[in-house]
């Protein structure tokens, strides 16, 4: 067990190491979304490429502070849907949606609302780590100076943290003003986690985020994102379900832009209700 | 497992690959194909730069001074002292042609080009002989060469140096002669600052007080309403006129004092001359200089070739100014091309609605590159020098009317007309630049909260600046020879001044000036002196091709320091 301290991340304690904490979790996540608070709220949720339509007629809620995974077969929609909550889809030609997506209570397709301050509260790491080619220091403060911090201990305090809490402090401290396109890809993931962990986002969304690693980094990214989840609400898609099983607590299988079973993971792995989900998981198809 | 059968076997062994299918199939072809391509590329412009400078270096080279007779059947004897500069076969019946006494019945007569200097004396200073008529030649020792101010060169032999009255002959004249020249040139360098940088100033300063008190009164103040204003002006002009008598004493002086010594001179028929000082601006003995004198003659040469300003009609001297103005029309025609074009490729490419309107507009973008250059001198000359430069002195100088300040060609409208015609370049390779930037790294800074415009500037532009500066390196390239243009909106064939100096405000953009493309084709096709300027056509041609790769090897560095800070990433 590995025991740096991490600052702005629980600790887990001596205590915690004597129980199953997340066996615990899971337990208390099988009671179901009721007791759950509530992040992210999508309402009757239709998106359209042009006149193809990717998302059909989605609802779903998203608790606070756990981890929710998106699976299903290529193209079933999971990463558009991931990507209507930073409203990312916005830069793509002809895309169109109706219905809402609530952000502790606000739906972010107002007019009112402020793209670039949305994206800062929900961040968002991508399926192949794309560091920018600057130095490790600057790939991490890059969202702070957007934000206007410019004091440097500022800075350097939260660079520190943030890496920290990416479990990348380690291996970086004294090569920061490297370049990040030196680091390897596990590495560069962790970093870019770093990066979206930096602004303190309320929700993080992970794309695929281990589709480009090998295993040992896939093992070190799926710990990442099981001490994250004590401060972020974490929207994770794969195409792993043994991940979607290890990490989430909520699960959602989407097949062709509808969303077909949506319950605790535990749940949806041992009984799916649905025949199709079944086979999904079953690896009858894929 | 089955062992591997012998047809298997065979069936991998390589093939028969004499016939020509089985040759092409290879790949051996393209490969020669494309390394030929190469090959020619490079050997045509290593031969370039070979052949322009292996004739137009030679002519800084002191050749030895060779002294002969020159018998032409039927003519009477000359006595020759020159330089041989070149030799070639001809046929006995071209001579014949030329009136020449040659023997018909002998195919080839081998043809001397003769520098004979002495312009002054004979008229010509370079002469076509026949060798076999060409005899008793020898290199005397005391032969000597004069550059002078005028008339070319001169080739003789020194008899004495009249030195403040005195005559000084014999062996000491040549001593004397060499401190009497130091002693002139540094007078002429006081000189020469006086009459170029404190007269100058001075005749600046008088032009803005006559300007500013023109401009009194087209405001339609008189010397009786504003009487403090005007004799303000009055007495800085009073001021100036006393600095310029001051300054023209001293220059009296100082050319009495040049015009005092002299040197009497022979040439090689016996005429005996006497030359001031003041006109002489080197002499040489070539025929005792030994290697390494005459190494350094030749690299003090090129030196004055480079850093001196042109004399006699631009075939003698340097071609500093020359030098100068390209190099600078080239750096404000950069200054001014590259945000431009970025600013528009930025547009084009991340801003506007991609559909027809865009693509109109990148065809348009892309036929400009094709527009013959003159065209573009004609809207320069057009559309900046009169309808621009024209408003500008309108608006702005109405006291220097009906002189032009900005209305007449100059460096400025030269460089816009260049960054005009090499704006596409910009556009295109900006454009490309901008394409290359991977989406990955465009959603990664607008997923950490940045707006377009952030992401712009901190991630996009600074990825795309290699691209940019390959854009410049190909507009600085293309730049840099071009001369059409130029003759109509500011270059000229002698340049009075730099269009940088030390009269406020320094950087003179309205001024003409003399570039390196156009001194080639004014030395070469101008001048009264074909022989003399022949040489110098290359040299030119040489300084202008060293100009552009150093000026391109420049922008490559900074784009080569770029690309290591911002590399792409491999997906």
């Amino acid at each position: 067990m590995e025991s740096t301290p991490m600052s702005g991340v629980q600790p887990k304690t001596a205590l915690a190491e004597g129980l199953d904490i997340d066996a615990m979790r899971r337990e208390q996540a099988r009671t179901g979304l009721a007791d759950e608070r509530i992040a992210l709220e999508v309402d009757r949720l239709n998106l359209y490429y042009g006149a193809a339509q990717a998302l059909k007629n989605i609802s779903l809620k998203i608790a606070q502070h756990r981890v929710t995974a998106f699976i299903g077969p290529s193209g079933c929609g999971k990463s558009t849907l991931l990507r209507c909550f930073n409203r990312m889809n916005d830069l793509i030609d002809g895309c169109r949606i109706d219905g809402q997506i609530r952000l502790h209570g606000k739906n972010i397709f107002d007019r009112d609302v402020d793209v670039a301050m949305l994206r800062r509260r929900v961040g968002m790491v991508f399926q192949k780590p794309n560091p920018f080619p600057k130095s490790i220091y600057e790939n991490v403060a890059y969202g702070m100076r957007l934000a206007g911090v410019t004091r440097k201990r500022d800075l350097d305090d939260t660079v520190e943290w943030a890496l920290k809490g990416a479990a990348l402090w380690d291996e970086v401290k004294d090569r920061l003003d490297d370049s990040a396109l030196s680091l390897s890809g596990g590495q560069q993931q962790r970093l870019v986690i770093a990066r979206a962990i930096a602004i303190q986002p309320d929700v993080i969304l992970l794309d695929e985020p281990c589709s480009a690693l090998d295993p040992i980094s896939t093992l070190k990214v799926e710990e990442l994102i099981n001490d994250l989840k004590n401060r972020y609400t974490i929207v994770i898609v794969t195409h792993n379900m043994q991940q979607a099983a290890r990490v989430s607590d909520y699960t959602a299988f989407m097949y062709l832009g509808d969303l077909i079973e949506y319950g605790s993971t535990d749940q949806l792995f041992t009984k799916p209700k649905q025949k199709q989900t079944e086979d999904y998981i079953t690896g009858r198809y894929g | 497992m089955e062992p591997t059968s012998p047809s298997y076997a065979q069936q991998l062994a390589a093939g028969d690959t004499s016939t020509v299918a089985a040759y092409v199939k290879s790949g051996q072809p393209w490969i020669w194909l494309t390394a030929a391509a190469i090959s020619v590329a490079f050997i045509i412009t290593l031969s370039l730069l070979v052949l322009t400078a292996s004739r137009g270096l030679p002519h800084f080279w002191p050749a030895d001074l060779v002294q002969a007779r020159y018998v032409q059947p039927g003519a009477p004897v000359v006595p020759l002292l020159a330089e041989i500069r070149s030799q070639e076969e001809v046929t006995a019946a071209r001579l014949l042609d030329a009136g020449l006494p040659v023997d018909p019945e002998r195919d080839l007569y081998e043809r001397i080009l003769l520098k004979i200097g002495n312009r002054d004396v004979g008229g010509v200073d370079f002469r076509y002989v026949i060798a076999d008529w060409l005899i008793d030649r020898s290199t005397p020792a005391d032969a000597v060469v004069f550059e002078r101010l005028e008339w070319g060169n001169f080739h003789g032999f020194l008899d004495a140096v009249e030195v403040d009255g005195n005559l000084i002959g014999g062996d000491e004249a040549w001593a004397a002669y060499q401190k009497a020249q130091r002693r002139v040139d540094a007078l002429r360098a006081q000189i020469r600052e006086i009459e170029k940088r404190r007269i100058g100033a001075i005749n600046y300063e008088i032009e803005r007080i006559r300007l500013q008190r023109r401009r009194l009164e087209l405001d339609g103040k008189s010397p009786e309403t504003h009487a403090s204003e005007f004799a303000a002006l009055d007495a800085r002009r009073r001021e100036q006129d006393q600095k310029y008598e001051a300054l023209r004493a001293e220059l009296n002086a100082l050319n009495r004092e040049i015009r005092r010594d002299a040197v009497r001179v022979r040439t090689v028929d016996g005429q005996v001359r006497s030359i001031p000082l003041a006109l002489l601006v080197h002499g040489y003995r070539p025929n005792q200089m030994n290697v390494l004198a005459k190494t350094g003659h030749f690299l003090g040469k090129i030196w004055e070739f480079v850093s001196a300003e042109p004399r006699e009609a631009n075939t003698e001297g340097g071609i500093f100014p020359a030098i100068f103005g390209t190099v600078l029309m080239v750096i404000i025609m950069s200054i001014v091309v590259t945000p431009f074009g970025i600013l528009a490729a930025l547009y084009l490419r991340e801003y506007a609605r991609q559909g027809a309107m865009t693509r109109a507009i990148r065809i348009a973008v892309n036929n400009l590159a094709g527009v013959p250059s003159i065209v573009f001198g004609m809207f320069g000359l057009g559309f900046f020098v009169y309808f621009i430069g024209g408003g500008i002195d309108r608006m702005f100088y109405p006291e220097a009317a009906p002189a032009p300040v900005f209305g007449t060609p100059g460096i400025l409208w030269a460089s816009l007309t260049l960054a005009l015609l090499t704006l596409p370049v910009v556009i295109v390779a900006t454009e490309e630049g901008l394409t290359r930037i991977p989406r990955s790294l465009r959603e990664a800074s607008l997923a950490l909260g940045a707006t377009k415009a952030e992401t712009l500037w901190r991630v996009v532009l600074p990825m795309a600046s290699p691209a940019m500066m390959t854009g410049l390196i190909l507009a600085i390239a293309r730049a840099a020879g071009e001369v059409a243009p130029l003759m109509l909106v500011g270059v000229v064939k002698l340049a009075p001044t730099l269009p940088i100096d030390g009269n406020f405000p320094f950087i003179h953009f309205e001024r003409k000036f003399m570039h390196l493309g156009f001194h080639i084709y004014d030395v070469g096709f101008q001048s009264p002196n074909v022989e003399a300027a022949r040489p110098l056509v290359y040299a030119t041609s040489f300084l202008l091709v060293l100009v552009v790769v150093l000026l391109n090897v420049s922008a490559v560095m900074i784009r080569n320091r770029l690309r290591e800070r911002y590399k792409a990433l491999d997906h």
